[in-house]
């Protein structure tokens, strides 16, 4: 058998389903998951503004959904969005500066970025909903 | 055989195979920067007007300080989250057309909730 015919077995790619999720791994696909809801939420911010200069009564409608579960569950979940990728988008601006590329930097500053989104975002529920 | 005399590397540096090189990269490392104390800003204004009424968020958004930091948020957010969604799009979607049809529509999309914010804002700060 010539070497042009012989069958080749190379490696391949990791598909998703049989790949071990990871810290990092977990984390990148967080970081692009809570840009998109970000996108979503940005035009939502728009129409938050646009609502604040129609009327009383037309604004009103819009905060009932705002102060109702489902709007307090998207509010809240929009500012965990906000801070991670907040805090993620710096971890990636520092590898972006060639910073924290060795594997127990990415992994200590995964934890980092876990540990502070979630901080904040307890702050903010806690403030927000006037529990103290 | 190729006429140009300049190396390789000379003609793809700064180029990429789309002559645009590496705007779309820095455009996003710019606003994301940019983002930073923005969002901070954001995030906190965000928590003191939750359950705010019609007139203290008016009042707020009306404000002179506070209409051009939450104009600079809005643009520059749409902003990076355009080049954001535009990255997903490139990475997920195959067919030429879809692709560049809803690459188009995102850019639309990110120009027309802007500038209707950016009135909105100025319709409440100049009493409208």
């Amino acid at each position: 058998m010539s070497v042009a015919n012989r069958p080749v077995h190379r490696p391949l790619s990791p598909h998703l389903q049989v790949y071990k999720p990871q810290l990092t791994s977990t984390l990148s696909i967080l970081h692009r998951a809570t840009g998109i809801a970000l996108s979503v939420g940005a035009l939502y911010l728009v129409i938050w503004v646009i609502f604040a200069s129609a009327s009383p009564g037309t604004y009103a409608k819009f905060q009932a959904f705002n102060v109702s579960i489902l709007g307090r569950i998207f509010l809240g979940g929009w500012l965990f969005c906000i801070f991670y990728h907040l805090c993620n988008g710096i971890r990636h601006l520092f590898w972006d500066a060639g910073i924290g590329f060795e594997l127990k930097d990415a992994y200590r500053s995964g934890w980092i970025v876990v540990a502070v989104s979630l901080a904040a975002t307890i702050v903010a529920w806690i403030v927000g909903l006037r529990l103290v | 055989m190729n006429s140009d005399l300049r190396t390789p590397l000379s003609r793809a540096r700064g180029l990429g195979s789309a002559r645009q090189g590496v705007h779309h990269w820095w455009a996003q490392r710019i606003t994301a920067v940019a983002l930073i104390p923005l969002v901070v800003w954001f995030a906190i204004s965000l928590i003191m007007l939750s359950g705010a009424d019609y007139a203290v968020v008016r009042a707020w958004i009306g404000s002179p300080v506070v209409m051009v930091l939450l104009t600079l948020t809005i643009v520059i957010g749409l902003h990076h989250g355009q080049l954001g969604m535009q990255e997903v799009v490139e990475d997920y979607v195959h067919g030429e057309g879809l692709k560049l049809t809803l690459i188009v529509l995102l850019r639309f999309t990110a120009v027309f909730f802007g500038l209707a914010a950016i009135v909105a804002i100025l319709r409440i700060g100049f009493g409208g």
